[in-house]
């Protein structure tokens, strides 16, 4: 292990994770890296079927022709979300090849993957760099694994891979429809579960790709959102997911009369403070919460006369009912969290678009559609007094969600964090966050049931608040009378000294790391 | 003699609460084990805490156990003393934790009642943000939403809810037990800034009064506690003048229609025709007394039209205000009772005329070529300050109106 340094936001960070050096974090847009973009190995079509059938017979004989090795390092994608059964059965099969020490690159893990406990435990599996919660959160934060974690947004999972960072040697890419030339979408096939844009990244910069289905279709496979001559082979399995399962706790709309009030609150704020206006834009994605603002936002928006230029998702029923009933131009959507929104992006694709990081998120990108967005509503684990939010940990310090595109959307004109003030007893609002993943100069408004505070950074929203029905309150008020009524401030949980996890910030430097939980 | 009490819930899905098990003994010292979900962050403190109540109780031996899902302070120090109480009813404790800043704030007989949230007088958790929802009352309940083995223990957490949870503009109401029961409750629950004492099942004005005379032994004659018979059977309905009247502390007499539909061999319709009498009786004794009559709860909170309906019939019928079960009801409730366009216009007018007369020394109010009565002008005021709570005119409005 390195030695620890003080990065610019007083977090001390490691400068070395898993023998690479790593850039502690500078400051938000401080940091730029020069040179040119990784790339892919030089291939020949002449090494392809000129007949374009790349399909072969099972998954592992996919792996042996693409070349296993020790170390290497694995990406698979979160489309299904807790339905994902190929990277299960990747690392499974590598196991049984004997593969040993790989990197698993997931651009998100789910309660689903909890199975690849027994890989970390077996030494199949060296390290994870992508989000880990439930058993693997656990396991991973009490210190169990051998390698350092490494958490990233989904832009960060992007620019990681164009500047070389995070070198994938092995894509495996589950796609609800493809052709035997490795043509892909998600869109259709009995298990369509959306967009496969967090596998972009992955089919232009692995060294090998294989897409794996359970509907292999003649060519030409439409729309190819995965394209096929970047694919080296194709496999057909019985099942690669189960789409049912994307549909989670968290895409259902609050039904608790607080968290209603926080969504109910937020939607009188961006009307009132002038934010919604015709052709103005927002993002809500999944989030008891955040879904709840979008449903009662639409009322203003219907009482209002106002209609929204475009809406980002990932896409709902909520979100859909919204474009077809006229409250929108266009959903922007770079994930489905329900089978309407699938049906959506198939069916009304003119209107329902098909986004990636590329276009959203990545800090290597000439601009993103993120920072277009006139407001977004996000959650968190943890704020500070400075506005500064955790979303990975929680106050017992052990990790609990990954980053997602969290990170990514706070560029928005306004990023309103939408959080109860306290849970069970734990107060949300802390002198300091656990661990910090989003710096408060980047976070407008944190609101709760208790009311909405504004960062004072954002004079031109105080002003614009002035006759706001809401409350709005200093973060200062909201915190005390919670640490009064809570009896907090609470004991800081005592931690180990050994670095767990680095958390990446989207440039790629080290916004801070994560410690062993001793509870654990 | 054992002498073992408890208070509060266990399980794996409580939340907000806790569940305490004390044993007292003669030796030994203090046995506290705590077992919290919280404890990486709250453990010390929970301690601590209960050690303080122990020791304000004058326990010196005792085995002590807490399984904590997250109870706030309030909820902890409450379930600490029901539980040394319910081993040994003669313990009793010096101080209190010191009140929220604000909490003494006073009520008015006049004040809207337009939405009266019920909270369950054993759950914390929904009463530890209920001042948000912005009801014009709120009712920590110890009758029918507590079951009878945590009557006791509810007590004390409806206590310290009264003196620790910002109950924002709501007013401050207990509904106690019916008969010797909620006398008892009234031990506990005074005084602690209880604004009004709902007295449920009542039947006769004597009933009435031997609640008065017990706040009177409390807290004095000019006590200020104010009182809501609640009127649920045949008999009471019959005396419901009476009860009205049985006090000058009643201010309002609220209607319950499940006691009464058995009460009188019949069944709660939808419609509601076998209840028709009581409530027109219920709204002409409450007038006839100068109180204000209050309509039963709409208890099905997914059926938010039926609410709306429910509250534009007891509008109608002459009710001021209804009972909620749900946050979510209550800005249904205030916008069904809010007064129309046409009704703030008119009332406006009057209160103008009224003040104009007012300034010129004329006992006599007119608008136009019509006679004002005063109580058409009393209630045109009426509707202008509800008018105003309901948002539908600025507070301010007089000197807009004069501008304009």
């Amino acid at each position: 292990m390195s030695a620890l340094v003080e990065n610019a936001a007083g977090r001390l960070v490691p400068t070395e994770i898993n023998g690479r050096p790593a850039v502690p974090f500078q400051g938000v847009d401080k940091y730029r890296p020069t040179g040119r973009k990784a790339g892919p190995p030089i291939r020949s079509c002449a090494d392809y079927p000129a007949d374009g059938n790349k399909v072969v017979g099972s998954l592992r004989e996919a792996l042996e022709k693409c070349g296993v090795k020790d170390g290497m390092t694995v990406g698979t994608h979160h489309h299904f979300r807790n339905g994902d059964f190929v990277a299960n059965a990747v690392i499974d099969t590598l196991a049984d090849m004997g593969v040993r020490d790989m990197v698993w690159a997931p651009s998100a893990s789910f309660p689903c993957h909890a199975p690849m406990v027994r890989h970390l435990d077996s030494g199949v599996m060296h390290h994870i760099e992508g989000s880990m919660n439930g058993p693997l959160g656990e396991y991973c934060s009490a210190g169990k694994m051998r390698g350092l974690g490494v958490l990233r947004s989904h832009g960060g999972r992007f620019q990681a891979i164009q500047d070389g960072e995070l070198h994938i040697d092995l894509a495996v890419i589950a796609a609800p429809s493809a052709d035997p030339f490795g043509n892909a979408n998600g869109v259709s096939g009995a298990n369509a579960c959306g967009p496969l844009g967090f596998a972009l990244a992955d089919s232009l910069y692995a060294d090998h790709v294989i897409v794996v289905t359970d509907n292999l279709v003649p060519f030409p496979c439409v729309p190819w959102q995965i394209q096929g001559q970047n694919v080296d082979f194709v496999v057909v399995q019985d099942r690669i997911g189960d789409p049912n399962q994307i549909v989670s706790g968290t895409t259902q709309v609050t039904r608790s009369p607080d968290r209603q009030l926080i969504a109910d609150q937020i939607a009188r704020f961006v009307a009132e403070t002038g934010i919604m206006r015709d052709g103005f834009s927002f993002q809500a994605g999944a989030g008891g919460i955040t879904l709840a603002f979008a449903l009662y936002l639409k009322e203003l928006m219907r009482k209002a006369g106002v209609k929204a230029r475009f809406i980002r998702g990932g896409s709902t029923k909520y979100l859909v009912d919204m474009l077809q009933e006229g409250f929108t131009d266009y959903i922007l959507d770079g994930q489905t969290f329900d089978l309407d929104g699938v049906r959506s992006m198939r069916e009304d694709p003119k209107r329902h678009l098909d986004t990636s990081p590329f276009t959203s998120y990545n800090f290597h990108g000439k601009g993103n559609f993120a920072s277009l967005l006139d407001c977004v509503v996000l959650g968190a684990t943890e704020v500070d007094r400075a506005f500064n939010a955790n979303v990975v940990t929680h106050s017992d310090g052990a990790l609990l969600h990954g980053i997602g595109g969290w990170q990514n959307c706070l560029t928005s004109k306004c990023t309103i964090l939408a959080v109860p003030s306290f849970r069970d007893r734990i107060p949300v609002i802390l002198d300091r966050v656990t661990t910090l993943c989003g710096p408060g100069e980047l976070i407008d408004v944190v609101a709760t049931e208790r009311g909405i505070a504004i960062n004072p950074r954002r004079q031109d929203l105080l002003e614009a608040a002035k006759n706001c029905t809401v409350p709005i309150r200093t973060i200062d008020e909201i915190a005390d009378e919670v640490n009064r009524l809570t009896g907090g401030p609470p004991e800081t949980p005592v931690l180990g000294d050994k670095v767990v996890a680095a958390i990446k910030w989207v440039d790629g430097t080290v916004i801070d790391s994560v410690r062993q939980s001793r509870g654990l | 003699m054992t002498r073992q009490g408890q208070a509060g819930r266990q399980g794996a899905d409580v939340r907000s609460d806790c569940h305490v098990a004390c044993e007292l003994r003669d030796q030994g010292g203090i046995d506290l084990a705590v077992e919290s979900k919280v404890a990486t962050m709250f453990g010390k403190k929970i301690r601590e805490q209960v050690h303080g109540v122990l020791a304000e109780m004058k326990v010196e031996h005792a085995t002590v156990r807490v399984q904590d899902g997250g109870a706030l302070p309030f909820t902890l120090d409450a379930r600490v003393e029901a539980a040394v109480r319910a081993a040994d009813p003669s313990l009793t404790r010096g101080t209190l934790p010191d009140p929220i800043p604000g909490w003494d704030g006073k009520t008015r007989r006049d004040r809207f009642r337009r939405s009266r949230l019920y909270l369950p007088g054993n759950e914390p958790k929904f009463m530890i943000n209920a001042g948000l929802y912005g009801a014009d009352a709120l009712i920590l309940d110890l009758e029918d939403s507590v079951a009878p083995m945590h009557k006791f223990a509810a007590r004390y957490l409806v206590r310290n809810a009264l003196r620790a949870l910002d109950f924002g503009g709501a007013e401050r109401m207990v509904r106690i037990n019916q008969g010797s029961l909620g006398l008892e409750d009234l031990d506990v629950i005074l005084p602690h800034n209880v604004h009004l004492v709902l007295i449920p099942k009542v039947e006769s004005a004597d009933h009435v009064r031997e609640v008065d005379e017990r706040v009177v032994r409390h807290l004095g004659k000019d006590h200020g506690v104010l009182l809501m018979p609640i009127i649920e059977s045949a008999k009471g309905g019959w005396f419901a003048y009476d009860i009205a009247m049985a006090a000058p502390s009643v201010i309002a007499l609220a209607i319950g229609l499940e006691d009464y539909t058995a009460d009188i061999g019949t069944q709660r319709t939808k419609e509601g025709k076998e209840s028709l009498w009581l409530r027109q009786q219920v709204v002409n004794a409450a007038r006839a007394a100068g109180v204000q009559p209050i309509d039963t709860v709409f208890s099905d909170v997914a059926d938010a039209e039926g609410l709306r309906a429910s509250v534009i019939e007891a509008k109608e019928l002459g009710f001021d205000g209804k009972g909620c079960i749900h946050p979510r009801q209550i800005p249904i409730i205030h916008e069904a009772f809010a007064p129309t366009g046409q009704e703030i216009d008119k009332a406006v007018k009057i209160v103008c005329a009224f003040d104009k007369a007012q300034e010129q020394g004329l006992a006599a109010v007119s608008l136009g070529s019509k006679m004002i009565d005063p109580p058409v002008v009393k209630r045109a005021l009426h509707t202008v300050q509800l008018a105003v709570a309901c948002h539908l005119l600025p507070a301010d409005w007089k000197s807009q109106e004069v501008s304009s």
